[in-house]
Protein backbone atom coordinates (compact mmCIF):
# COMPACT_ATOMS: atom_id res chain seq x y z
CA UNK A 1 0.00 0.00 0.00
CA UNK A 2 1.68 3.29 1.30
CA UNK A 3 5.35 3.73 0.78
CA UNK A 4 8.23 2.92 2.41
CA UNK A 5 8.99 5.64 5.27
CA UNK A 6 12.83 6.99 5.22
CA UNK A 7 13.83 10.15 6.06
CA UNK A 8 14.34 11.78 2.33
CA UNK A 9 10.77 10.64 1.40
CA UNK A 10 8.74 11.90 4.42
CA UNK A 11 10.65 15.37 4.17
CA UNK A 12 9.64 15.61 0.07
CA UNK A 13 6.51 14.34 0.12
CA UNK A 14 5.44 16.78 2.89
CA UNK A 15 7.32 19.92 1.30
CA UNK A 16 5.84 19.09 -2.03
CA UNK A 17 2.21 18.48 -0.45
CA UNK A 18 2.74 22.27 1.11
CA UNK A 19 4.24 23.80 -1.90
CA UNK A 20 1.29 22.37 -3.88
CA UNK A 21 -1.20 23.72 -1.37
CA UNK A 22 0.08 26.73 -1.03
CA UNK A 23 0.18 27.27 -4.70
CA UNK A 24 -3.06 26.69 -5.12
CA UNK A 25 -4.69 28.60 -2.31
CA UNK A 26 -2.43 30.98 -3.25
CA UNK A 27 -4.28 31.29 -6.92
CA UNK A 28 -7.92 30.27 -5.65
CA UNK A 29 -7.02 33.87 -3.64
CA UNK A 30 -6.52 35.64 -6.10
CA UNK A 31 -8.86 34.52 -8.55
CA UNK A 32 -11.70 35.66 -5.57
CA UNK A 33 -10.29 38.19 -4.30
CA UNK A 34 -12.37 40.66 -6.52
CA UNK A 35 -15.73 38.93 -5.92
CA UNK A 36 -14.54 39.01 -2.05
CA UNK A 37 -14.25 42.53 -1.94
CA UNK A 38 -17.14 43.32 -4.27
CA UNK A 39 -19.69 41.26 -2.02
CA UNK A 40 -18.21 42.98 0.95
CA UNK A 41 -19.13 46.07 -0.51
CA UNK A 42 -22.45 45.43 -1.58
CA UNK A 43 -23.29 44.61 1.99
CA UNK A 44 -22.23 48.33 2.90
CA UNK A 45 -24.36 50.22 0.24
CA UNK A 46 -27.25 48.39 0.94
CA UNK A 47 -26.65 49.39 4.57
CA UNK A 48 -26.34 53.04 3.65
CA UNK A 49 -28.91 52.63 1.14
CA UNK A 50 -31.78 51.15 3.62
CA UNK A 51 -30.87 53.93 6.24
CA UNK A 52 -30.49 56.78 3.95
CA UNK A 53 -32.53 58.70 1.12
CA UNK A 54 -31.58 58.65 -2.24
CA UNK A 55 -28.43 60.03 -3.01
CA UNK A 56 -25.58 60.46 -6.12
CA UNK A 57 -22.39 59.59 -3.95
CA UNK A 58 -20.85 58.47 -0.44
CA UNK A 59 -17.52 59.09 1.42
CA UNK A 60 -15.74 57.61 3.92
CA UNK A 61 -14.95 60.01 7.21
CA UNK A 62 -14.81 59.93 10.96
CA UNK A 63 -15.36 62.56 13.77
CA UNK A 64 -14.43 62.34 17.43
CA UNK A 65 -17.49 62.67 19.97
CA UNK A 66 -16.36 62.28 24.04
CA UNK A 67 -13.77 60.60 23.03
CA UNK A 68 -15.08 57.89 20.99
CA UNK A 69 -14.32 58.10 17.09
CA UNK A 70 -17.50 57.29 14.92
CA UNK A 71 -17.08 56.78 11.31
CA UNK A 72 -19.63 57.19 8.65
CA UNK A 73 -20.43 58.00 5.36
CA UNK A 74 -21.41 61.36 4.15
CA UNK A 75 -24.40 60.93 1.11
CA UNK A 76 -24.27 64.13 -1.08
CA UNK A 77 -27.33 64.52 -4.14
CA UNK A 78 -26.61 67.38 -6.32
CA UNK A 79 -24.03 69.09 -4.57
CA UNK A 80 -25.52 69.20 -1.15
CA UNK A 81 -25.48 66.82 1.82
CA UNK A 82 -28.75 65.00 2.09
CA UNK A 83 -27.52 62.98 5.17
CA UNK A 84 -24.73 60.60 7.03
CA UNK A 85 -24.57 57.08 7.66
CA UNK A 86 -23.32 56.45 10.83
CA UNK A 87 -21.54 53.12 12.10
CA UNK A 88 -22.33 52.63 16.02
CA UNK A 89 -20.75 50.03 18.32
CA UNK A 90 -22.45 49.11 21.68
CA UNK A 91 -22.17 46.09 24.08
CA UNK A 92 -25.65 44.24 23.84
CA UNK A 93 -27.05 41.50 25.94
CA UNK A 94 -24.65 38.54 24.30
CA UNK A 95 -21.76 40.49 23.02
CA UNK A 96 -21.30 43.47 20.51
CA UNK A 97 -24.09 45.23 18.70
CA UNK A 98 -23.12 46.89 15.73
CA UNK A 99 -26.06 49.52 13.61
CA UNK A 100 -25.81 51.84 10.87
CA UNK A 101 -28.12 54.59 11.78
CA UNK A 102 -28.80 57.01 9.04
CA UNK A 103 -29.52 60.65 10.31
CA UNK A 104 -30.69 63.46 8.08
CA UNK A 105 -28.78 67.32 8.73
CA UNK A 106 -31.68 67.89 10.52
CA UNK A 107 -30.63 65.41 13.22
CA UNK A 108 -34.35 63.03 12.56
CA UNK A 109 -33.43 59.44 12.44
CA UNK A 110 -33.94 58.22 8.66
CA UNK A 111 -33.46 54.63 9.10
CA UNK A 112 -31.56 52.32 11.01
CA UNK A 113 -30.36 49.05 10.17
CA UNK A 114 -28.04 45.77 11.75
CA UNK A 115 -24.98 45.15 10.75
CA UNK A 116 -23.94 42.42 13.49
CA UNK A 117 -24.97 41.55 16.71
CA UNK A 118 -25.07 38.44 19.32
CA UNK A 119 -28.00 38.50 20.67
CA UNK A 120 -30.10 35.21 21.90
CA UNK A 121 -32.32 34.65 19.24
CA UNK A 122 -35.93 34.37 19.09
CA UNK A 123 -35.20 37.08 21.70
CA UNK A 124 -32.62 40.19 21.62
CA UNK A 125 -32.05 38.55 17.81
CA UNK A 126 -36.04 40.33 16.83
CA UNK A 127 -34.05 43.59 17.03
CA UNK A 128 -33.12 42.47 13.70
CA UNK A 129 -36.19 41.08 12.42
CA UNK A 130 -39.71 42.51 14.80
CA UNK A 131 -41.41 44.71 12.16
CA UNK A 132 -43.35 46.78 15.12
CA UNK A 133 -39.35 47.50 16.54
CA UNK A 134 -37.88 48.27 13.49
CA UNK A 135 -40.45 50.73 12.10
CA UNK A 136 -40.29 53.23 15.01
CA UNK A 137 -36.90 54.31 13.99
CA UNK A 138 -37.89 55.45 10.96
CA UNK A 139 -38.86 59.07 10.90
CA UNK A 140 -37.54 58.84 14.66
CA UNK A 141 -37.55 62.78 15.86
CA UNK A 142 -34.76 63.12 18.86
CA UNK A 143 -36.02 66.55 19.51
CA UNK A 144 -39.84 65.83 19.74
CA UNK A 145 -39.67 62.61 21.21
CA UNK A 146 -37.28 61.17 24.22
CA UNK A 147 -34.50 58.91 22.48
CA UNK A 148 -35.12 56.00 26.09
CA UNK A 149 -37.03 53.17 26.32
CA UNK A 150 -40.44 53.35 27.43
CA UNK A 151 -39.72 51.59 30.79
CA UNK A 152 -37.04 54.41 31.70
CA UNK A 153 -39.42 57.11 30.78
CA UNK A 154 -38.67 57.50 27.13
CA UNK A 155 -40.73 57.04 23.58
CA UNK A 156 -39.14 54.00 22.15
CA UNK A 157 -41.08 50.81 22.55
CA UNK A 158 -39.17 47.96 23.39
CA UNK A 159 -38.80 44.52 22.36
CA UNK A 160 -40.84 42.35 24.31
CA UNK A 161 -38.78 40.49 26.90
CA UNK A 162 -35.77 42.05 25.76
CA UNK A 163 -34.96 45.33 27.62
CA UNK A 164 -31.48 45.10 27.47
CA UNK A 165 -30.80 44.96 23.85
CA UNK A 166 -33.73 47.70 23.30
CA UNK A 167 -32.08 49.73 25.85
CA UNK A 168 -28.32 49.11 24.06
CA UNK A 169 -30.10 49.34 20.39
CA UNK A 170 -31.56 52.80 21.29
CA UNK A 171 -27.98 54.09 22.78
CA UNK A 172 -26.35 53.24 19.55
CA UNK A 173 -28.76 55.24 18.06
CA UNK A 174 -28.39 58.08 20.30
CA UNK A 175 -24.67 57.80 20.03
CA UNK A 176 -25.42 58.16 16.07
CA UNK A 177 -27.82 61.11 16.75
CA UNK A 178 -24.96 63.05 18.78
CA UNK A 179 -22.13 62.50 16.32
CA UNK A 180 -24.49 64.18 13.40
CA UNK A 181 -25.42 67.07 15.80
CA UNK A 182 -21.41 67.64 16.45
CA UNK A 183 -21.00 67.25 12.39
CA UNK A 184 -23.48 70.14 11.69
CA UNK A 185 -22.07 72.19 14.82
CA UNK A 186 -18.45 71.61 13.32
CA UNK A 187 -19.87 72.72 9.73
CA UNK A 188 -21.28 76.25 10.84
CA UNK A 189 -18.49 77.33 12.77
CA UNK B 1 -11.28 43.15 36.39
CA UNK B 2 -11.22 43.17 32.95
CA UNK B 3 -9.56 39.65 33.71
CA UNK B 4 -11.84 38.17 36.02
CA UNK B 5 -14.54 39.30 33.98
CA UNK B 6 -12.74 37.57 30.87
CA UNK B 7 -12.37 34.15 32.99
CA UNK B 8 -16.06 34.24 34.51
CA UNK B 9 -17.30 34.97 30.46
CA UNK B 10 -15.18 32.00 29.56
CA UNK B 11 -16.10 29.05 32.09
CA UNK B 12 -19.66 29.91 32.59
CA UNK B 13 -21.67 32.50 30.45
CA UNK B 14 -19.88 31.02 27.19
CA UNK B 15 -18.79 27.46 28.41
CA UNK B 16 -17.20 26.02 25.44
CA UNK B 17 -18.83 22.84 25.75
CA UNK B 18 -22.44 23.58 26.55
CA UNK B 19 -23.15 26.88 24.58
CA UNK B 20 -20.53 27.33 21.78
CA UNK B 21 -20.54 23.19 20.56
CA UNK B 22 -16.37 23.05 20.77
CA UNK B 23 -14.91 19.57 21.45
CA UNK B 24 -18.41 17.98 21.36
CA UNK B 25 -16.74 14.25 20.02
CA UNK B 26 -14.49 13.28 23.24
CA UNK B 27 -16.57 15.38 25.59
CA UNK B 28 -18.81 12.35 24.76
CA UNK B 29 -16.05 10.09 23.86
CA UNK B 30 -13.77 9.95 27.17
CA UNK B 31 -16.51 11.52 29.52
CA UNK B 32 -17.60 7.16 30.78
CA UNK B 33 -15.19 8.07 34.04
CA UNK B 34 -14.35 9.91 36.34
CA UNK B 35 -10.11 9.42 36.35
CA UNK B 36 -10.12 9.43 32.25
CA UNK B 37 -12.23 12.61 31.82
CA UNK B 38 -10.07 14.91 34.36
CA UNK B 39 -6.78 13.28 32.59
CA UNK B 40 -8.47 14.64 29.26
CA UNK B 41 -9.57 18.06 30.81
CA UNK B 42 -5.53 18.73 31.83
CA UNK B 43 -4.09 17.47 28.88
CA UNK B 44 -7.26 19.81 26.62
CA UNK B 45 -6.17 22.67 29.20
CA UNK B 46 -2.32 22.43 28.41
CA UNK B 47 -2.79 22.23 24.43
CA UNK B 48 -5.39 24.92 23.99
CA UNK B 49 -2.82 27.40 26.14
CA UNK B 50 0.27 26.58 24.41
CA UNK B 51 -1.62 26.37 21.27
CA UNK B 52 -3.00 30.15 21.43
CA UNK B 53 0.36 31.25 22.42
CA UNK B 54 1.97 30.11 19.49
CA UNK B 55 -0.87 30.57 17.06
CA UNK B 56 -1.80 34.14 18.19
CA UNK B 57 2.42 34.91 17.32
CA UNK B 58 2.31 33.22 14.19
CA UNK B 59 -0.66 35.11 13.14
CA UNK B 60 0.53 38.65 14.43
CA UNK B 61 3.68 38.20 13.18
CA UNK B 62 3.65 36.33 9.72
CA UNK B 63 0.34 36.10 8.70
CA UNK B 64 -0.93 39.68 8.91
CA UNK B 65 2.44 41.21 8.06
CA UNK B 66 2.37 39.55 4.75
CA UNK B 67 -1.21 39.49 3.76
CA UNK B 68 -1.61 35.86 4.04
CA UNK B 69 -4.49 35.60 6.50
CA UNK B 70 -6.43 33.42 3.75
CA UNK B 71 -3.92 30.58 4.94
CA UNK B 72 -4.83 30.70 8.44
CA UNK B 73 -6.91 27.42 8.79
CA UNK B 74 -4.01 25.69 7.34
CA UNK B 75 -0.89 27.48 9.45
CA UNK B 76 -2.90 26.81 12.52
CA UNK B 77 -4.01 23.26 12.31
CA UNK B 78 -0.36 22.35 11.16
CA UNK B 79 1.05 24.22 14.16
CA UNK B 80 -1.38 22.61 16.69
CA UNK B 81 -0.72 19.18 14.89
CA UNK B 82 3.16 19.65 15.56
CA UNK B 83 2.68 21.06 18.54
CA UNK B 84 0.64 18.21 20.09
CA UNK B 85 3.73 15.92 18.87
CA UNK B 86 6.30 17.63 20.26
CA UNK B 87 4.43 18.33 23.55
CA UNK B 88 4.24 14.42 23.54
CA UNK B 89 8.12 13.99 23.04
CA UNK B 90 8.72 16.47 25.78
CA UNK B 91 6.41 15.03 27.93
CA UNK B 92 7.68 11.17 28.01
CA UNK B 93 11.71 12.73 27.63
CA UNK B 94 11.14 14.79 30.96
CA UNK B 95 8.38 13.62 33.07
CA UNK B 96 7.34 9.96 32.38
CA UNK B 97 4.83 10.07 35.06
CA UNK B 98 2.81 13.27 33.91
CA UNK B 99 3.21 11.44 30.08
CA UNK B 100 1.33 8.17 31.90
CA UNK B 101 -1.63 10.35 32.73
CA UNK B 102 -1.97 12.51 29.66
CA UNK B 103 -0.29 10.59 27.38
CA UNK B 104 -2.68 8.51 25.87
CA UNK B 105 -5.22 11.51 24.92
CA UNK B 106 -2.76 14.22 23.33
CA UNK B 107 -3.24 12.08 20.33
CA UNK B 108 -6.67 12.73 20.34
CA UNK B 109 -6.70 16.14 20.72
CA UNK B 110 -4.88 17.61 17.51
CA UNK B 111 -8.63 16.84 16.08
CA UNK B 112 -10.42 18.19 19.19
CA UNK B 113 -12.29 21.34 17.36
CA UNK B 114 -11.89 23.13 20.92
CA UNK B 115 -8.26 24.03 20.35
CA UNK B 116 -8.48 25.19 17.12
CA UNK B 117 -11.69 26.71 17.30
CA UNK B 118 -10.46 29.18 20.28
CA UNK B 119 -7.17 29.84 18.23
CA UNK B 120 -9.41 31.15 15.32
CA UNK B 121 -11.52 33.06 17.65
CA UNK B 122 -9.15 34.54 19.40
CA UNK B 123 -7.54 35.95 16.70
CA UNK B 124 -10.75 37.11 14.67
CA UNK B 125 -13.85 37.63 16.26
CA UNK B 126 -14.24 41.38 18.91
CA UNK B 127 -15.12 41.07 22.36
CA UNK B 128 -16.18 43.19 24.97
CA UNK B 129 -15.91 41.86 28.33
CA UNK B 130 -16.65 45.42 30.20
CA UNK B 131 -15.08 47.93 27.48
CA UNK B 132 -16.27 48.74 23.90
CA UNK B 133 -15.81 45.86 21.62
CA UNK B 134 -12.15 44.73 20.22
CA UNK B 135 -9.86 42.78 19.66
CA UNK B 136 -7.87 40.51 22.16
CA UNK B 137 -4.25 41.36 23.12
CA UNK B 138 -1.57 38.44 23.85
CA UNK B 139 -2.17 38.62 27.67
CA UNK B 140 -6.05 38.71 27.70
CA UNK B 141 -5.97 35.81 24.50
CA UNK B 142 -3.85 33.77 26.66
CA UNK B 143 -6.18 34.64 29.79
CA UNK B 144 -9.56 33.78 27.98
CA UNK B 145 -7.84 30.56 26.09
CA UNK B 146 -6.53 29.30 29.70
CA UNK B 147 -10.31 30.02 31.31
CA UNK B 148 -11.89 28.30 28.13
CA UNK B 149 -10.26 25.16 28.83
CA UNK B 150 -10.83 25.18 32.64
CA UNK B 151 -14.54 25.41 31.09
CA UNK B 152 -14.99 23.11 29.45
CA UNK B 153 -12.74 20.97 32.08
CA UNK B 154 -15.46 21.90 34.71
CA UNK B 155 -18.03 20.52 31.98
CA UNK B 156 -16.22 17.46 31.55
CA UNK B 157 -16.09 16.47 35.49
CA UNK B 158 -19.75 17.43 36.00
CA UNK B 159 -20.59 15.19 32.89
CA UNK B 160 -18.27 12.45 34.33
CA UNK B 161 -20.05 12.65 37.39
CA UNK B 162 -23.65 12.34 36.66
CA UNK B 163 -22.41 9.47 34.07
CA UNK B 164 -21.33 7.57 36.65
CA UNK B 165 -24.56 7.30 37.91
CA UNK B 166 -26.08 7.33 34.94
CA UNK B 167 -24.40 3.61 34.08
CA UNK B 168 -25.79 2.05 37.21
CA UNK B 169 -29.47 3.20 36.20
CA UNK B 170 -32.15 0.84 33.77
CA UNK B 171 -32.56 3.13 31.00
CA UNK B 172 -34.68 2.29 28.10
CA UNK B 173 -32.65 0.03 25.03
CA UNK B 174 -33.26 2.91 22.58
CA UNK B 175 -31.98 5.28 24.98
CA UNK B 176 -28.78 3.49 26.17
CA UNK B 177 -25.38 4.94 25.36
CA UNK B 178 -25.20 8.13 23.45
CA UNK B 179 -28.66 9.36 23.43
CA UNK B 180 -29.34 9.35 26.93
CA UNK B 181 -25.94 10.82 27.50
CA UNK B 182 -27.20 13.51 24.96
CA UNK B 183 -30.79 13.82 26.79
CA UNK B 184 -28.47 14.48 30.18
CA UNK B 185 -26.23 17.13 28.65
CA UNK B 186 -28.97 19.05 27.24
CA UNK B 187 -30.41 19.59 30.77
CA UNK B 188 -26.82 20.17 32.37
CA UNK B 189 -26.86 23.21 29.25
CA UNK B 190 -29.66 23.89 30.39
CA UNK B 191 -28.68 24.91 33.82
CA UNK B 192 -25.93 26.82 32.37
CA UNK B 193 -28.27 28.77 30.33
CA UNK B 194 -28.89 30.48 33.60
CA UNK B 195 -25.79 32.31 33.25
CA UNK B 196 -26.35 33.93 30.06
CA UNK B 197 -26.31 37.74 30.00
CA UNK B 198 -24.46 37.57 33.27
CA UNK B 199 -21.10 39.19 31.53
CA UNK B 200 -21.02 40.72 28.19
CA UNK C 1 -21.97 1.28 -11.25
CA UNK C 2 -24.35 -0.48 -8.89
CA UNK C 3 -21.49 -0.95 -6.07
CA UNK C 4 -20.42 2.41 -7.01
CA UNK C 5 -24.47 3.55 -5.77
CA UNK C 6 -24.47 1.33 -3.20
CA UNK C 7 -22.06 3.16 -1.25
CA UNK C 8 -23.86 6.17 -1.76
CA UNK C 9 -27.22 4.82 -0.53
CA UNK C 10 -25.27 3.04 2.61
CA UNK C 11 -24.08 6.52 3.73
CA UNK C 12 -27.31 7.38 4.21
CA UNK C 13 -28.74 4.67 6.68
CA UNK C 14 -26.74 2.22 7.29
CA UNK C 15 -23.12 4.38 8.01
CA UNK C 16 -24.84 7.33 8.69
CA UNK C 17 -22.20 9.65 10.22
CA UNK C 18 -24.58 11.22 12.81
CA UNK C 19 -26.51 8.15 14.20
CA UNK C 20 -24.94 5.37 13.59
CA UNK C 21 -20.58 6.31 13.43
CA UNK C 22 -21.49 9.06 15.74
CA UNK C 23 -18.98 12.06 14.08
CA UNK C 24 -19.12 15.43 13.44
CA UNK C 25 -21.16 16.09 16.64
CA UNK C 26 -20.08 20.01 16.75
CA UNK C 27 -21.37 21.27 13.89
CA UNK C 28 -24.10 18.96 13.90
CA UNK C 29 -25.02 20.52 17.03
CA UNK C 30 -24.17 24.03 16.79
CA UNK C 31 -25.19 24.87 13.02
CA UNK C 32 -28.86 23.74 13.18
CA UNK C 33 -30.94 26.37 14.16
CA UNK C 34 -32.66 25.92 11.01
CA UNK C 35 -33.36 23.86 8.24
CA UNK C 36 -31.67 26.16 5.97
CA UNK C 37 -28.49 26.51 8.14
CA UNK C 38 -28.32 22.93 8.65
CA UNK C 39 -28.73 21.43 4.80
CA UNK C 40 -25.48 24.57 3.79
CA UNK C 41 -23.38 22.98 6.65
CA UNK C 42 -23.68 19.53 4.98
CA UNK C 43 -23.47 20.97 1.45
CA UNK C 44 -20.04 22.75 2.85
CA UNK C 45 -18.65 19.37 4.34
CA UNK C 46 -19.85 17.02 1.68
CA UNK C 47 -17.83 19.71 -1.10
CA UNK C 48 -14.98 19.09 1.16
CA UNK C 49 -15.36 15.17 1.91
CA UNK C 50 -15.76 14.72 -1.81
CA UNK C 51 -13.11 16.58 -2.88
CA UNK C 52 -10.63 15.69 -0.51
CA UNK C 53 -11.28 11.65 -0.73
CA UNK C 54 -10.64 12.07 -4.64
CA UNK C 55 -6.94 13.75 -3.72
CA UNK C 56 -6.43 11.17 -1.27
CA UNK C 57 -7.17 8.30 -2.83
CA UNK C 58 -5.24 9.66 -5.62
CA UNK C 59 -1.97 10.70 -4.01
CA UNK C 60 -1.93 7.95 -1.15
CA UNK C 61 0.82 5.24 -2.43
CA UNK C 62 3.01 8.04 -3.29
CA UNK C 63 2.89 8.98 1.12
CA UNK C 64 5.21 7.51 3.45
CA UNK C 65 3.20 5.75 6.40
CA UNK C 66 4.69 8.08 8.80
CA UNK C 67 3.57 11.54 7.73
CA UNK C 68 0.39 10.28 6.08
CA UNK C 69 -1.50 12.12 9.07
CA UNK C 70 0.03 15.65 8.32
CA UNK C 71 -0.39 14.84 4.33
CA UNK C 72 -3.81 14.25 4.75
CA UNK C 73 -4.38 17.19 7.11
CA UNK C 74 -2.91 19.53 4.53
CA UNK C 75 -4.95 18.12 2.22
CA UNK C 76 -8.23 18.65 3.67
CA UNK C 77 -7.30 22.19 5.42
CA UNK C 78 -6.60 23.38 1.56
CA UNK C 79 -9.86 21.95 0.50
CA UNK C 80 -11.39 23.88 3.48
CA UNK C 81 -10.01 27.10 2.82
CA UNK C 82 -10.94 26.94 -0.91
CA UNK C 83 -14.83 26.33 0.70
CA UNK C 84 -13.95 29.32 2.62
CA UNK C 85 -12.58 31.99 0.29
CA UNK C 86 -15.62 30.80 -2.43
CA UNK C 87 -18.21 31.28 0.24
CA UNK C 88 -16.92 34.22 1.18
CA UNK C 89 -17.24 35.69 -2.56
CA UNK C 90 -20.29 34.01 -3.34
CA UNK C 91 -22.49 33.23 -0.62
CA UNK C 92 -21.59 35.99 2.26
CA UNK C 93 -24.52 35.90 4.53
CA UNK C 94 -24.37 32.31 4.57
CA UNK C 95 -20.46 32.47 5.36
CA UNK C 96 -21.34 34.81 8.36
CA UNK C 97 -23.95 32.41 9.49
CA UNK C 98 -22.09 29.12 9.69
CA UNK C 99 -19.15 31.25 11.07
CA UNK C 100 -16.42 28.99 12.99
CA UNK C 101 -18.02 26.10 11.74
CA UNK C 102 -16.61 26.39 8.28
CA UNK C 103 -12.89 26.44 9.15
CA UNK C 104 -13.67 23.89 11.56
CA UNK C 105 -14.78 21.25 9.07
CA UNK C 106 -10.71 20.55 9.06
CA UNK C 107 -10.92 18.75 12.36
CA UNK C 108 -14.40 17.21 11.61
CA UNK C 109 -13.60 13.50 12.27
CA UNK C 110 -15.49 12.38 9.47
CA UNK C 111 -13.33 13.55 6.99
CA UNK C 112 -10.09 12.73 8.51
CA UNK C 113 -12.30 9.41 8.87
CA UNK C 114 -12.88 8.46 5.10
CA UNK C 115 -9.62 9.43 4.13
CA UNK C 116 -8.18 7.10 6.75
CA UNK C 117 -10.69 4.18 6.74
CA UNK C 118 -11.71 3.99 2.83
CA UNK C 119 -10.26 6.84 0.45
CA UNK C 120 -6.43 5.72 0.79
CA UNK C 121 -7.25 2.10 -0.29
CA UNK C 122 -9.44 2.68 -2.97
CA UNK C 123 -9.43 4.03 -6.20
CA UNK C 124 -10.87 7.88 -7.42
CA UNK C 125 -14.19 6.90 -8.56
CA UNK C 126 -15.24 4.75 -5.34
CA UNK C 127 -13.86 7.30 -2.69
CA UNK C 128 -15.67 9.97 -4.31
CA UNK C 129 -19.28 7.92 -4.31
CA UNK C 130 -18.11 7.11 -0.70
CA UNK C 131 -17.73 10.09 0.30
CA UNK C 132 -20.84 11.70 -2.00
CA UNK C 133 -22.64 8.93 0.21
CA UNK C 134 -21.37 9.86 3.70
CA UNK C 135 -21.53 13.79 2.63
CA UNK C 136 -25.49 13.04 1.75
CA UNK C 137 -25.92 11.20 4.69
CA UNK C 138 -24.49 13.68 6.95
CA UNK C 139 -26.58 16.57 5.39
CA UNK C 140 -29.36 14.65 5.62
CA UNK C 141 -29.09 14.16 9.28
CA UNK C 142 -28.40 17.43 9.70
CA UNK C 143 -31.07 19.14 7.62
CA UNK C 144 -34.05 16.62 9.63
CA UNK C 145 -32.40 18.09 12.80
CA UNK C 146 -32.47 21.96 11.86
CA UNK C 147 -36.04 21.30 10.73
CA UNK C 148 -37.16 19.97 13.85
CA UNK C 149 -35.01 22.31 16.09
CA UNK C 150 -36.92 25.45 13.57
CA UNK C 151 -40.58 23.94 13.57
CA UNK C 152 -40.41 23.42 17.54
CA UNK C 153 -38.16 26.58 18.31
CA UNK C 154 -38.92 29.41 15.91
CA UNK C 155 -43.00 27.46 14.19
CA UNK C 156 -41.58 27.63 10.90
CA UNK C 157 -40.19 25.30 8.08
CA UNK C 158 -36.85 26.05 5.69
CA UNK C 159 -38.11 29.72 6.48
CA UNK C 160 -42.15 29.55 6.22
CA UNK C 161 -43.71 30.50 9.16
CA UNK C 162 -46.99 28.49 9.62
CA UNK C 163 -47.79 29.48 13.17
CA UNK C 164 -47.91 33.31 12.38
CA UNK C 165 -45.58 34.84 14.49
CA UNK C 166 -42.44 34.12 15.91
CA UNK C 167 -43.19 32.76 19.25
CA UNK C 168 -41.86 29.15 19.20
CA UNK C 169 -40.56 27.29 21.87
CA UNK C 170 -36.94 28.89 22.35
CA UNK C 171 -35.02 26.68 24.26
CA UNK C 172 -35.46 24.20 21.02
CA UNK C 173 -33.10 27.34 18.85
CA UNK C 174 -30.53 27.51 21.75
CA UNK C 175 -27.72 25.44 22.77
CA UNK C 176 -30.09 22.83 25.42
CA UNK C 177 -32.65 22.38 22.48
CA UNK C 178 -29.62 20.99 20.55
CA UNK C 179 -28.80 18.21 22.63
CA UNK C 180 -32.57 17.41 23.71
CA UNK C 181 -33.36 17.40 20.13
CA UNK C 182 -30.66 14.74 18.36
CA UNK C 183 -30.90 12.73 21.69
CA UNK C 184 -34.18 11.85 21.04
CA UNK C 185 -34.22 11.54 17.18
CA UNK C 186 -31.37 9.21 17.99
CA UNK C 187 -33.63 7.15 20.32
CA UNK C 188 -35.74 7.09 17.90
CA UNK C 189 -33.38 6.12 14.95
CA UNK C 190 -32.46 3.21 16.92
CA UNK C 191 -36.08 2.19 17.49
CA UNK C 192 -37.06 1.78 13.68
CA UNK C 193 -33.92 2.33 11.56
CA UNK C 194 -30.75 0.85 12.93
CA UNK C 195 -30.75 -3.08 11.83
CA UNK C 196 -28.31 -4.92 14.42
Amino acid sequence: MAAVSNLKNMVMVLGLTCLLCSAVLGGAYALTKEPIDAAAKAKTDKAIGAVLPAFDETSYESVDVDGKTYNYYKAVKGGETVGYAVESSVVGFGGPLSLMVGVTPDGIVHNTSVLSHAETPGLGAKCNTDAKFMAQWEGFDPSAKILSVKKDGGDVDAITASTITSRAYTEAVKNAVDAVKKLEENDHE
Amino acid sequence: MEYFLIIISAIFVNNIVLAQFLGICPYLGVSNKLSTASGMSMAVCFVITLATLVTYLINQYLLVPFQLEFLQTIAFILVIAALVQMVEIVLKKVSPSLYQALGIFLPLITTNCAVLGVAITVVTKEFTFGLPSHMLNLGEALVYAFATSLGYGLAMVIFAGIREHLALSDVPKAFKGVPIALVSVGILAMAFMGFSGMVK
Amino acid sequence: MSKNLKLITDGLVKNNPTFVLLLGMCPTLATTTSAINGLSMGLATLFVLVLSNMAISLIAPAVPDKVHIPVYIVVIATFVTLLQLLMQAYTPSMYETLGLFIPLIVVNCIVLGRAEAFANKHGVLESACDGLGVGLGFTCSLTVLGLVREILGSGSAFGFNFIGGNDGMLAFVMAPGAFLCLGYLMVLFNKFLKKD
